[in-house]
């Protein structure tokens, strides 16, 4: 059952719940491209294959700086 | 899976193999990836004097630190650092914060020069009169400031925190658009010809990826703000960034073979420009550029004439 984890996307600084049970659905499901992100749990940084839960404190963070 | 090298929790997978390391062989890996590039291309020599051009970003701000920690150890060279304030309202007032905040933390003297003072606008302004795209007022005017004033200042070498990414990117713009001679330039170090008058620039992030400077910068806690210039996605370069990581994300390890590509033909390239390359003074401001008026007197006297 996929869960629903808070998840602040700094880009456009907004935060949401988005229905995920690992970091590469998660991922997939706000369509970003893992290549231009850091994926951030609990303050850490985590690989995609790391599974998630409601509890859990999700940041995304852009790896694209300048032009 | 845990990291290649120990039990612990990985950090991130390394995206041209499959190896997932954790956050301390993560930053030894780094670390010795931009050691190894600046040995493999002898980007830095005994007695350098090395400004760094800084803008409070990721790849900056752990440049600064990674040759800092090497001037402190070795003792071969010297650093300082420069920042060009173009005058982005909303993005460069925040990074040119963190900029100061890391040189007076780190103690390492900090040059400060904005286009509002050296041209009188500030890039915002700038484009409120020029048809031009904000990329190329900003990379033309930038580039011209931090090589007059890496000269002027006594420097012989100006590092960059260029990384892999930026590089895969120049080179397939340049293709793009049948620009060769401009890929002649282009390498770890860049120019091609020798000129009291152009400061050579070093990039030794160039075989690093954009995600693992961004991944380095976040792990070792830099006080930065992740984000993006607003002109950013206007330039050339955002349609190529985004179809080249669509690509990478399909098939891992694309970036590096664009890069390894490169530099088998790069002698090639700088041999066969080289014969036809100048390397000229700009009649108006003196500074180096291969034709008779430099890029940045030609946008400057477009500005004044909109």
């Amino acid at each position: 059952m996929p869960k629903m984890p808070k998840v602040f996307i700094e880009k456009i600084n907004k935060t949401k719940h988005v229905k995920a049970s690992t970091m590469q659905q998660l991922i997939a499901s706000l369509k970003l491209n893992p290549e231009e992100v850091l994926t951030i749990r609990n303050n850490e940084l985590v690989t995609l294959d790391t599974k998630l839960s409601e509890k859990d404190s999700i940041k995304i963070l852009s790896v694209i700086s300048g032009g | 899976m845990p990291c290649k090298n120990c039990k612990e929790k990985p950090v991130i997978q390394l995206t041209n193999n499959p190896r997932k390391l954790c956050k301390t062989h993560f930053i030894r890996y780094f670390e010795k990836k931009a050691l190894y590039t600046i040995k493999k291309f002898s980007l830095i020599a005994k007695n350098d004097k090395i400004l760094i051009a800084l803008s409070g970003g990721k790849d900056s701000t752990a440049l600064l630190y990674l040759l800092n920690e090497l001037s402190k150890n070795k003792k071969l060279f010297s650093i300082e650092a420069i920042l060009i304030d173009e005058g982005i309202k909303g993005y460069r007032d925040k990074t040119k914060k963190d900029a100061i905040a890391f040189c007076k933390k780190e103690s390492i003297k900090l040059y400060i020069f904005s286009y509002k003072q050296e041209f009188g606008l500030t890039l915002d302004a700038m484009l409120k009169h020029s048809n031009q795209q904000p990329c190329t007022l900003c990379g033309v005017f930038r580039r011209y400031l931090l090589n007059k004033y890496a000269r002027k200042l006594g420097f012989n070498k100006l590092a960059t925190g260029h990384n892999l990414d930026d590089e895969a990117q120049s080179i397939l713009m340049n293709q793009f658009r049948r620009n060769n001679s401009a890929s002649a330039r282009l390498g770890p170090i860049t120019g091609m010809l020798e000129s009291k008058n152009f400061i050579k620039r070093i990039k030794p992030f160039y075989l690093l990826t954009e995600k693992e400077t961004a991944a380095y910068s976040f792990l070792r806690g830099f006080s930065i703000t992740f984000t993006e210039c607003p002109y950013a996605s206007q330039g050339y370069r955002w349609d190529v960034r985004i179809w080249l990581n669509t690509i990478e994300s399909k098939y891992p390890g694309t970036k590096h073979s664009v890069i390894a590509s490169f530099l088998e033909t790069l002698p090639l390239l700088k041999a066969h420009y080289k014969a036809s390359a100048s390397l000229n003074s700009c009649i108006t401001c003196k500074e180096p550029t291969s034709k008779n008026i430099c890029q940045a007197c030609i946008l400057l006297k477009e500005l004044k004439h909109v």
